[in-house]
Formats: C-alpha cells, sequence, structure tokens
C-alpha cells in the first residue's frame, strides 16, 4: 500500500502534461484539424517556459515558474498560429505541416538555447514548481494521500482545465459549433458557421494548451531545458487523446494511465512479477494499447469524422 | 488535382526560401551569412576558402555517407505516397531494421559477402514487418496509417533497444562490433575517398533508387499502386486490389527504411546502438521525398541536398552559427513544401472555377 502512496504522486506529475496536451489536441481535432505538431508546440512551450524561468527568477521571485508555464502558453499559441495558416489557408497537408513544425521545433529551440544561453541546455532552473500537500483535504484517509499529498500543484490546473473544456466544448454553443466544424464543415457552413475561423480557434487553443503542458513538463519533471525536455509526451499525448475516445474526462483517466506505467517502469523493481520485465515494455505500453484502442474503435466512429480533412467548401 | 505546376519548380521555390530563411535567421542573430554558405562548401568538399585548402575526398565521402540512409528513408515515404499513404512510421522501420541486422551479424555466423547480404535483407525484412502492420490496419479495419505508424515508432524504439541490450557482449548504450564478416566497410571506397566511412551500403543505395523507379514506372504492380494512390475508389471500381496494394505498398516503403537502418549500423558503425531519442532518419525521408516529389532522380538530389546541410552542421558550429540552422533551414523547406502544395491547389481550385481569371496568381 505504502508503495501505491508513494506511486501514486508520481503518476499524477508524469500526467499532468500528458492531459493538458491531450486536451490540446482534443480542441484540435474537434474542430477538424489534426495536429501531430503537438510534439514540437510543446518542446517551443518548455523552452519559453524555460527561458522565462531562468531569466525571470530574479524579478518575479516566487510567481516565476507561475509566470513561466504561462509563456510557455503564449509561445505555444503563436507557433501554432504557423500550422493554423498552413492547415487552413493555404490548404497544406496537416500531417506534413504538423511534421514539419516537429522538425523545425527541435532546430529552432537549441538555436535560441545557444543564442540566449551560449550551449545546448538551458541553466538549472532556480525557482521551479515545488510539491505542495493540500491542507485539510490531505489529511482525508486514503484519497487524502493519492490525491492531495506530495503533489504539484499544476495537477490541478490540469483538472480544472478538463472541467473548463468539458464544458466549453460539449456544454456551450461555440463548442457545438466547434465540434460541427470537424464532424461535418459543410453543413456547419450552410448554418453560417465561419468554419475557417472556428479551426483557427481550436488551432490556437490547441497551440495554448501544447505550450502550456511543455512549460508545465520541463518545470516538474526536468531540472533545465534542453533537446530530450518533451522526449515523445507530444505523441503519448495523441495516444492519450484516441484512448480517451476524444472526450476532456476520457483523456484524464488515460493519461492518469499512462503516467502509471511509466511510473512503473521506475519501480517495477521492487513489484514481485513485474521485476521481470525490462522497463522498455513499460515505456512502450501507451503506444501498443493505442494500437489495439484504434482497432476496437475502428468499427464506431468515436473521433471527429472530418478530421484531417482539407476544408472545401464545395464538397458536397 | 496537385500537378498544374511542375514538382521541380516548387521544390526550387520551397529550397530557395528555406535558404532564404536560414540567411534571414543567420543576418539577424548577428552572423555573416556567406559562412553559412562556405560551411556547405567545406562540408561537402573540403574546400576552405579562408585557410586556402583544396578539396579532400573524406569530406566528399561522408557527404555520400550522410545523404544514403535519407534517401532510402525518402524512397520508403515516396513510395507510400505514390500508393496515396503516408508513412511517418519510417523511424520505427529504420530502427528496428537496424536492430535485426545487427542481431543477424552478431548471433549467425556466416561467410564473408554472404553475411552482410543476409544482415542487410533481415533489416529490410524486419522493417516490412513493421510496415506491414499500419497497413494491415488500414486495408483491414481502415484505421489511420499515420496515428499507427506513430505509435509503431515509439514501440520499435523500445523494441529494438530491449533486444539489442540483450544481445551478448552489449552494454547499456551499444552492442558489442560486429564480425567483420558481416560489415559493410569497403577498403576500396575508403582509399578513393582519403579514409572517409563510405561503404558498400552505397550499392544497396542505388539499387533500390532503380528498382524505385522500376517497379513504380515499369510494372503493372507499379501502375496500379499509383492508380490506387491517384484514386482509390475509381482504382476499386476497376477491378485493382486496393486492400492488398495498401498493405503490399506499406511493406515495401517498411523495408526500404529498414535497408536504411540496416546500412546505418552495418556500414557507418559497425554496431547496433541503443538510442534514447530519434535520429529523424526517418522523418528526414519525409522531407526528402516532398522535396524529391516522389520521383526517383528527385529523391535521390534532395537526398544529397539534405546531407549536404547535414555535414555543413558541424562546420557551421565551427564558425560559431549554431549547427541548428541546418535543422531549420531544412525543415521550413518542408513547411514552404506543404505550404506549396496548398497554393498550388488554390491555384487549381481557382482555374478550374474560372474565377477572376486575372487575379489568379495571387490566392490568399
Amino acid at each position: 500500500m505504502n508503495l501505491i502512496f508513494d506511486m501514486f504522486p508520481m503518476a499524477l506529475g508524469i500526467a499532468t502534461p500528458i492531459i493538458i496536451a491531450a486536451l490540446g489536441g482534443l480542441f484540435s481535432e474537434r474542430c477538424g484539424i489534426v495536429n501531430i505538431a503537438l510534439e514540437g508546440i510543446m518542446l517551443v512551450g518548455a523552452f519559453f517556459g524555460s527561458v522565462i524561468c531562468v531569466l525571470g527568477e530574479p524579478i518575479f521571485g516566487v510567481l516565476t515558474p507561475w509566470i513561466a508555464i504561462l509563456g510557455g502558453l503564449v509561445s505555444g499559441c503563436l507557433y501554432s498560429l504557423i500550422h493554423a495558416f498552413a492547415s487552413i489557408n493555404l490548404k497544406a497537408d496537416q500531417t506534413i505541416s504538423g511534421t514539419a513544425l516537429n522538425l523545425l521545433a527541435g532546430g529552432l529551440t537549441v538555436y535560441l538555447c545557444q543564442l540566449i544561453f551560449n550551449a545546448q541546455r538551458s541553466p538549472a532552473f532556480k525557482e521551479s514548481f515545488v510539491k505542495i500537500d493540500v491542507p485539510l483535504l490531505s489529511d482525508i484517509p486514503i484519497i487524502g494521500k493519492l490525491f492531495f499529498t506530495n503533489l504539484y500543484p499544476t495537477f490541478y490546473v490540469a483538472l480544472a482545465l478538463v472541467v473548463a473544456t468539458w464544458f466549453v466544448v460539449f456544454k456551450t454553443k461555440f463548442g457545438l459549433h466547434l465540434r460541427s466544424c470537424g464532424e461535418f464543415p459543410q453543413a456547419s457552413a450552410s448554418m453560417g458557421i465561419k468554419v475557417e475561423k472556428m479551426r483557427y480557434i481550436g488551432v490556437l487553443i490547441s497551440g495554448a494548451l501544447g505550450g502550456l503542458a511543455g512549460a508545465i513538463m520541463v518545470l516538474t519533471l526536468d531540472i533545465q531545458f534542453s533537446t530530450l525536455a518533451i522526449h515523445g509526451v507530444g505523441f503519448i499525448a495523441i495516444a492519450c487523446l484516441i484512448f480517451g475516445k476524444w472526450k476532456p474526462f476520457g483523456c484524464l483517466a488515460a493519461g492518469i494511465f499512462f503516467g502509471f506505467s511509466q511510473t512503473l517502469s521506475k519501480y517495477s523493481g521492487s513489484i514481485p512479477f513485474l521485476d521481470k520485465l525490462p522497463s522498455e515494455f513499460f515505456f512502450a505500453i501507451p503506444y501498443v494499447l493505442t494500437i489495439i484502442a484504434l482497432i476496437i474503435f475502428a468499427r464506431k466512429s468515436v473521433g471527429p469524422k472530418a478530421s484531417g480533412e482539407i476544408y472545401d467548401s464545395g464538397k458536397r | 488535382m496537385l500537378n498544374k505546376k511542375s514538382p521541380l519548380v516548387i521544390s526550387l521555390i520551397a529550397i530557395a526560401l528555406g535558404l532564404l530563411l536560414g540567411v534571414v535567421i543567420v543576418l539577424a542573430s548577428g552572423y555573416n551569412p556567406v559562412q553559412l554558405f562556405s560551411a556547405i562548401l567545406r562540408g561537402v568538399f573540403g574546400i576552405n576558402l579562408e585557410a586556402g585548402t583544396g578539396f579532400n575526398g573524406r569530406y566528399f565521402g561522408e557527404f555520400i555517407l550522410a545523404s544514403m540512409p535519407i534517401i532510402l528513408t525518402g524512397l520508403s515515404v515516396a513510395f507510400a505516397y505514390r500508393t496515396g499513404l503516408f508513412n511517418i512510421g519510417a523511424e520505427g522501420q529504420v530502427m528496428v531494421g537496424s536492430m535485426a541486422s545487427v542481431c543477424v551479424a552478431i548471433l549467425v555466423p556466416l561467410p564473408a559477402g554472404i553475411h552482410a547480404v543476409v544482415a542487410i535483407l533481415a533489416g529490410a525484412l524486419a522493417g516490412a514487418l513493421w510496415g506491414f502492420v499500419p497497413g494491415f490496419l488500414k486495408s483491414r479495419y481502415n484505421v489511420h496509417e499515420v496515428v499507427v505508424c506513430i505509435m509503431m515508432n515509439y514501440t520499435g524504439m523500445y523494441f529494438a533497444n530491449f533486444v539489442l541490450k540483450a544481445l551478448p557482449g552489449s552494454e547499456q548504450t551499444r552492442t558489442a562490433t560486429i564480425p567483420a564478416t558481416a560489415s559493410l566497410d569497403s577498403g576500396f571506397l575508403q582509399n578513393i575517398t582519403n579514409n572517409s566511412r563510405l561503404n558498400w551500403g552505397i550499392i544497396f543505395v542505388i539499387l533500390a533508387v532503380v528498382i524505385y523507379w522500376f517497379i513504380l514506372e515499369k510494372t503493372a504492380f507499379g501502375f496500379s499502386l499509383r492508380a490506387t494512390g491517384f484514386n482509390k475508389e475509381g482504382a476499386r471500381y476497376a477491378g485493382l486490389k486496393v486492400q492488398r496494394n495498401v498493405v503490399s505498398s506499406m511493406m515495401i516503403a517498411g523495408a526500404l527504411a529498414g535497408l536504411a537502418g540496416g546500412i546505418v549500423a552495418l556500414g557507418t558503425f559497425n554496431m547496433g546502438r541503443v538510442l534514447l531519442s530519434f535520429e529523424n532518419i526517418g522523418f528526414d525521408g519525409i522531407a526528402v521525398a516532398l522535396v524529391g516529389a516522389c520521383n526517383s532522380v528527385g529523391i535521390l538530389l534532395s537526398g544529397l541536398l539534405f546531407g549536404m546541410l547535414k555535414v555543413a552542421q558541424p562546420i557551421m558550429q565551427i564558425y560559431g552559427i549554431p549547427k541548428q540552422i541546418g535543422e531549420i533551414i531544412s525543415s521550413s523547406i518542408v513547411l514552404f513544401v506543404a505550404m506549396q502544395f496548398g497554393i498550388q491547389y488554390v491555384l487549381g481550385k481557382l482555374a478550374q472555377k474560372k474565377i477572376e481569371k486575372a487575379e489568379g496568381g495571387t490566392p490568399k
């Protein structure tokens, strides 16, 4: 039991950026644009978050990490503007544009890192996020120890964003319009919805959340920025989105589950049965499960129907 | 639909725009853009104008060496693309290909000559198997190949690392050096290139380019693949086996990428490497394929172009320009190709609708 109490905060810490980035993917895919650039957007967010954290530390003091993740959010949003422009205005293949942005992010961030810090990596963070115990709630038996003890506050940001995303996408008129653009944009257009505008909003929110996720990831799980800061979590987020059936609470559950599978790789040595398995096995779990999930979902139409399709207003 | 402008023109525009962006970024960060080009000259030919040194074969050999795997992954991505599939899984196929080649090299004792060929073919087979999964899921369950490919990339990386570490004599980051019988090392090629690492892998690359061209342009099978890529429903209506085509196309694409992994392991490094992250050999293939317009000669040339940017990177770093400028240029070229496709499309739509003929050249 103690082992579970140890593992839980770590799993939730790893899950936090996965969940937030998956929500970003949700906004983008729901409006009809595939965003495999999440990985690159997260890297950009992580980079600008790190820069603000390192340079802003003397100015902002304890508030530094919060301002840093805000900077990550803005930078991710701006970076995704390229994806939006290419795939909406220029009708580029969204997969190609996304791939280009992923490659560009790797080059651009380290290039800027060399300009600013004269090194491939940023200096170590001084003011980073600190783990907290939530007062009162952490005293609840079991649940208190699982969800409210020794956790980064950013996990609650992720929780809030899940609820907010659910409300915005599924309970508001705006959300309905957004989703319609991802299902049958021609029909949306016939109802007077501006498909291009909705898709722009979707991609930009996606970029903002991706940037936020990247900044949170580097400031909670890492001590400095390097080119390995994100190492595939953007793609895990896409897996999480699919595994969570393109729904916010699904993303939350899938994110926590994937967080656990990664945590297990670190703890497997002390768990009987699991200590025989190589750590690679646990790292591969999210990806293998997602392929299986895709096969199961294939017969039912789970995802947004028009996602990835170039919007052609003349098509019936 | 996308053939309104010559692909060559589009690629050249994209390359020019990419280089221009590179120059602008270098200028904006306070460096001398001329050094960008002298780095390329020195990286490819070894010619150093400042020091006055002339052509050095080793640089040229290393330049060809750097281009070889990305030409193969370029062929891989392009082969799938011609069938209407996007093989973003070349990265994983490279890794399992590399792993399989090293396994055969280390575990199966064979006489010199045959050993290397069998090991390389094992790599191609493993890549084909890795390509089979997204191809099969696409044809059987209509699951989008891009997502499956991405998942297969990471699965492939962890799987390959696990196997490589389990081989006899392996350390945490690498396997034992492969036996000389399985190595692609070539004394002859090393001699004529002043001791570069250029190796017999080049034979496989040339063969692959020729086979790619032959299958797609000269066989009924290739025609059927291209027809599937051009119009799936039309191909089905014409009685072509669309589903079988999807699977075989992804398998051939996977084999080409697996081959790339094989020649990197047995030729360049003579060992299997445990990698913590992607090397982008597969993703570079996407750039090579797109800039080469999925044409065999085009891929060869664009592979050399991206190889050129790769070998220029360390020299740029020597000149004080962060070497990542090379990555920025190559990825922005891809972005511009993607955007050019969009512009073509808009141009095509405008011409098709015959609206405002005069203003057709300035789409938004």
